[in-house]
């Protein structure tokens, strides 16, 4: 198993870089309306291209436990109970109980008054937990509950926090609002030890419409200092995407270019299959490269996936292919 | 540690038999010509030994297609020509992985296009004028026929420059002779086998394979009624001669030096796919190719970086390799001009930049290439290189770019890539070329017309214009 | 004592002058009963070279007007032209020696059809060019364009012809260079006059006299020449070299017609072959 760096990691954060931009809700604005407009016909064309790369062999097997380890293992539901988190923190942590080369997953993904149950369950396994606060999943809440939101949940052991962004503040055209939201919610994942949790920056592109959005909700998110830009909650559909994706790992390939910081990219909804998840590996791997290839800065934002690329896998190794009860449900 | 393995597509789908004869009158007969060989570029493999049509064979041909338009296909209702080229088309679509494969094997280009572009194209174009053949009172162009179709086609879209060809003459009630080139001749006659399948009458399509020879004896000979060619401008001005003081109809899809606009606002992005799209689909060989990089000053080092960093990216290699982005150059002859020009460019001081990949050591191959610091005095930025070379010039502002663009004999295609739609259609409107295409690049499809201004040719091949090629039209 | 007429001198019309011909020649015109009409300027190829100069300079501003306003501009030559028919009548009767009524029916007719020509200005683009489906998320239009300068060899005859010839080319926004009937000059230049009247700006229109023979290859073989109409060619040898030499730049080429009935109503081709179908393609997003 693959321990997950989380301190380690380069942490962006608005640096001089951007001072000027953010001066001003009409810098800001000039700024993100400054940046190059995408074209959807052809945005989805080049994302369909990339579709059909044939992965076979070695390279599949790679990718499969790449992608396991990419997982965050998520349940966000009205009646999730704390036997259900257990569960699944147990599954993400030996995710094929008969195999033990299979990876853990990257993290479990739960509501903030699920974190303690699951951090009992996953304890050092290496397995993070990730918690969706700030009102999750409208974000409609007002700031000061957002904050304590978050404050909860790192302080019950979260060691990452998706937050979902003020959809409304960005398509009426507050930036500076959004911003200064993300900014604020990054100073509360801090923790009394000088570490942090990491941020993952929730857009809900199903919410934002159009390309152009993605691109400047990301670039709004990096400058505030996310470490992870992130597509959907699963509740909006469309959820993630390959273009959407696409938009989101161009994004952070500027970024990057510009700072030299890196920021990671989470697709989350709606990706089920094995096929699904190797393609935005190979989406990853032409737009950014190698680079982003890790747990560390690419995340699948799923629940059935998982089962998926489990059977896949026992299919690399037997040669024969599995089924739906050889795999556990939880 | 995220290498694609070698995904080849099976070539056991293609029969390839050691030698073809001529298609006349229905049949496959022996030539009484010499014979050529025709090799797969990637690997110089010989593939087959292919009749060279002499004269004689031209001219029986010809009779063959002048029995079947007098005694059968002019005859022949609209609606029942059209239910032969529906036929056509789906048993394309039937043996869509077939042609694919071996328009890989015999052009070179990657499996990817003979797949997901050629191929279903051609199938479409049947389909599309299938349609055609009971309404042409409705064209605009009358429903009288020619007669008999002499047609002469390229070897960078062997099938797709066929069904170009051969779908709007039979849709309008001609009958053809068909030359493919000499370098790609097995899709056609793939395609002949499939006429058979079809039922097709004998002699309404007849496939002569050979070389520069046996098109001159097509396009002279005097009981063809119609001639159509896609090829280089060189050959299309002879063309033009040899019909001049004669009756014959013409059409001429030839060479191009297309500008590429790219502006400060363009979607970038997208933009540098539609340059990559632009200029090394199909290895460049492409008469609409992109071959001019028109740049804003103010955003063109960022353009370069981006392009730079798109093309190492591609993947060069093994045509029948799923995922190979640019395959082998059609051809030694081929090979020799790109290289010869590019030696030029070197020459006269523009700076070559090419993406760094271990060539196959059997085969044509050129890696995709682009040269900046070109001006429009330089010979690469007026001759057709017809490989994958791009050519790098920058502007300061929108006449500027016109100007430019439209600073060549040629007039086949043009891009612009701006976010701003009346700048779009402003540039749209003062581009002298019969194809414009706005934040896109390189898009076909059988409704939309095709072909050039000035040296590009004259005619129009697809969409409702098609037609008018191969009807007499209205008396005037 | 009767009144001394005051002659006219036959010039040539090029970018909207009369200017000689440049190599001072000149030949006689008679009329159809071999008595003297008057002397016409004999162009040489630098004239011709002159008037391609010319309809190049003029194809930009006239290509790029609205089509209504051209529509309008060749209806004001008909206005004109209806003004002037008097003269015109007696320039066909001398020059041709037909009755009043032939000469004032070809009035007519030349005065109808450049209203007929007018009128498809602002329709030829609707009627000939097309929306087209294609199979995928793209805006795609196909249009007309003028193919640019035309060299014209007019069929024989003083006016009908003529017009009937040119009037369908700069109606599209093409421009023209004419080489008038080498037996009746004398008439295409006083329509020169109309057209130099009429806002028709200078170079649209350029007519040349003299010789088809001497001048025809000139233009035939001219590299910034992009259409030639052989209409007027009346040997096909000299047609069968006008088409070889065409074939440099790839002229688009219409081929001879000089037995044409021009009292017939004309179709769209005399349009459409000097016309170029551009296709603009655009995705379709958000």
């Amino acid at each position: 198993m693959t321990p997950i760096a989380s301190s380690t990691a380069s942490s962006p954060s608005a640096t001089g870089v951007f001072d000027d931009v953010v001066r001003s809700e009409s810098s800001l604005r000039r700024f993100l309306h400054g940046l190059p407009g995408v074209d959807q016909v052809g945005c989805e064309a080049r994302a369909a291209g990339l579709a059909t790369r044939s992965i076979k062999t070695t390279s599949k097997a790679f990718a499969i436990d790449l992608a396991i380890r990419m997982v965050d293992l998520t349940t966000l539901e009205g009646q999730d109970t704390h036997g259900k988190v257990r569960a699944l923190a147990s599954k993400a942590m030996r995710p094929d109980p008969a195999d033990p080369t299979c990876p853990a997953t990257a993290a479990v993904c739960v509501y903030p008054d699920m974190v303690p149950t699951a951090k009992q369950t996953l304890g050092d396994s290496g397995v993070h937990v990730a918690a969706v606060a700030t009102a999750f999943p409208s974000g409609r809440a007002a700031m000061d509950i957002k904050l304590a939101d978050t404050r909860d949940a790192v302080e019950a052991g979260a060691d990452e926090i998706d937050m979902v962004i003020d959809r409304g503040a960005f398509l009426s055209g507050r930036y500076l609002d959004v911003y200064e939201e993300i900014a604020q919610v990054k100073e509360a994942c801090a923790r009394p030890d000088g570490t942090s949790a990491h941020l993952k920056v929730i857009f809900e592109t199903g919410e934002l419409q159009t390309y152009d959005n993605v691109r400047r909700a990301s670039w709004l998110a990096m400058m505030a200092g996310g470490h992870f830009i992130k597509t959907s909650t699963g509740k909006v559909q469309p959820a993630a995407t390959l273009p959407v994706t696409l938009i989101m790992l161009e994004a952070v390939r500027d970024f990057r270019e510009q700072t030299g910081q890196m920021v990671g990219v989470k697709p989350a909804g709606g990706i089920k299959t094995t096929k699904d998840a190797i393609k935005y590996l190979v989406m990853v791997n032409e737009i950014c490269g190698d680079d982003w290839l890790d747990p560390d800065w690419f995340r699948f934002g799923a629940s059935t996936l998982l089962n998926d690329l489990l059977m896949q896998r026992t299919k690399m190794t037997t040669g024969r292919y599995s089924g739906p009860d050889y795999f556990t449900l939880d | 540690m995220f290498e694609y393995a070698p995904a080849p597509e099976s070539r056991a789908i293609v029969d390839i038999k050691p030698s073809y004869g001529l298609f006349i009158n229905g049949e496959f007969v022996d030539g009484t010509g010499t014979s050529f060989k025709t090799v797969n570029p990637a690997t110089e493999e010989v593939l087959a030994e292919v009749a060279e049509a002499s004269d004689a064979d031209v001219d029986e041909a010809v009779k063959a297609a002048r029995r079947a338009y007098t005694r059968v296909w002019s005859r022949m209702s609209g609606a029942e020509r059209a239910k032969y080229l529906y036929r056509i088309a789906r048993i394309i679509q039937e043996r869509g992985r077939e042609l694919a494969v071996l328009e890989s094997i015999d052009n070179g280009k990657p499996i990817k296009e003979s797949r997901d572009v050629d191929v279903p194209i051609v199938a479409a174009h049947f389909f599309y004028y299938a349609g055609w053949a009971d309404k042409l009172k409705y064209s605009g162009y009358g429903e009288t026929p020619l007669g008999v179709a002499g047609q002469v086609i390229p070897w960078n879209f062997p099938l797709l420059m066929l069904a170009w060809k051969i779908a709007p003459a039979l849709a309008c009630g001609n009958t053809v002779v068909l030359k493919p080139a000499e370098t790609t001749p097995l899709t056609a006659l793939l395609f002949a086998e499939i006429c058979q399948q079809a039922d097709l009458p004998p002699g309404v399509v007849n496939i002569v394979t050979g070389a520069g020879d046996t098109g001159r004896a097509i396009v002279s000979h005097p009981d063809v009624d119609k001639v159509a060619f896609t090829g280089s401008t060189e050959v299309g001005k002879a063309i033009a001669r040899a019909v001049a003081g004669s009756e014959k109809k013409v059409t001429l899809e030839l060479g191009g030096k297309a500008a590429n606009i790219v502006f400060d606002d363009a979607p970038i992005d997208q933009a540098v796919e539609g340059i990559v799209d632009g200029i090394f689909f199909n290895q460049g060989h492409v008469c609409c190719a992109g071959s001019r990089l028109l740049v804003q000053e103010s955003v063109a080092d960022e353009v370069l970086e981006r392009l730079k960093r798109r093309m190492s990216t591609l993947r060069m290699g093994d045509p029948l390799d799923k995922n190979t982005d640019v395959g082998a150059i059609n051809s030694g002859e081929q090979l020799k001009r790109i290289r010869e020009l590019s030696e030029v460019g070197d020459a006269e001081g523009a700076e070559r930049w090419e993406v760094a990949c271990d060539l196959p050591t059997k085969g044509f191959w050129f890696p995709p290439t682009i040269f900046t610091g070109v001006s429009q005095a330089h010979r690469i930025a007026r001759e057709e290189i017809f490989g994958p070379v791009l050519s790098v010039l920058t502007f300061r502002t929108p006449s500027e770019a016109v100007e430019k663009a439209n600073n060549t004999p040629f007039g086949l295609s043009a891009g612009v890539w701006t976010d701003k739609g009346s700048r779009i259609l402003s540039m749209a409107n003062r581009l002298r070329a019969g194809v414009v295409w706005a934040n896109t690049f390189n898009k076909f499809d059988p409704t939309s017309p095709f072909g050039g201004y000035k040296e590009s040719g004259y005619g129009r091949e697809g969409g409702r214009h098609g037609l008018e090629g191969y009807l007499k039209g209205e008396a005037s | 004592m009767s009144r001394i007429d005051v002659r006219k001198t036959y010039k040539l019309y090029i970018g909207g002058q009369f200017p000689r011909s440049e190599s001072g020649r000149s030949y006689v015109v008679n009329d159809a009963k071999g008595k003297l009409l008057a002397n016409a300027a004999q162009a040489s190829r630098k004239d011709a070279r002159d008037a391609v100069v010319a309809a190049r300079a003029a194809f930009g501003g006239w290509s790029g007007r609205t089509a209504y306003n051209r529509a309008q501009v060749v209806y004001r030559i008909a206005e004109v032209l209806e003004g002037r028919r008097e003269q015109f009548e007696a320039e066909i009767r001398a020059s041709e020696g037909v009755s009043p009524a032939r000469a004032r029916a070809a009035v007519d007719a030349a005065i109808d059809r450049l209203v007929w020509y007018a009128g498809w200005a602002d329709k030829i683009t609707q009627v000939v060019g097309n929306a087209n489906p294609v199979a995928g998320p793209f805006f795609n239009l196909s249009t007309p364009e003028p193919s640019g300068v035309i060299a014209v060899v007019a069929p024989r005859g003083p006016l009908l012809g003529l017009v009937s010839v040119v009037a369908p080319l700069i109606v599209t926004g093409n421009t023209v260079v004419v080489i008038a009937s080498e037996d009746n000059p004398l008439t295409a230049i006083t329509l020169g006059e109309v057209m130099a009247t009429s806002d028709l700006p200078g170079g649209v229109v350029n007519v040349l006299t003299g010789s088809q023979a001497e001048i025809a290859p000139w233009l035939a073989s001219h590299m910034d020449v992009n259409g030639i109409d052989l209409t007027g060619v009346e040997d096909v040898e000299l047609a069968a070299e006008l088409e070889v030499a065409a074939a440099d730049n790839l002229k688009r080429v219409r081929r001879p017609s000089p037995d044409t009935d021009w009292l017939a109503e004309p179709g769209l081709d005399r349009m459409t072959q000097f016309l170029e179908t551009k296709t603009v393609w655009h995705p379709i997003g958000v």
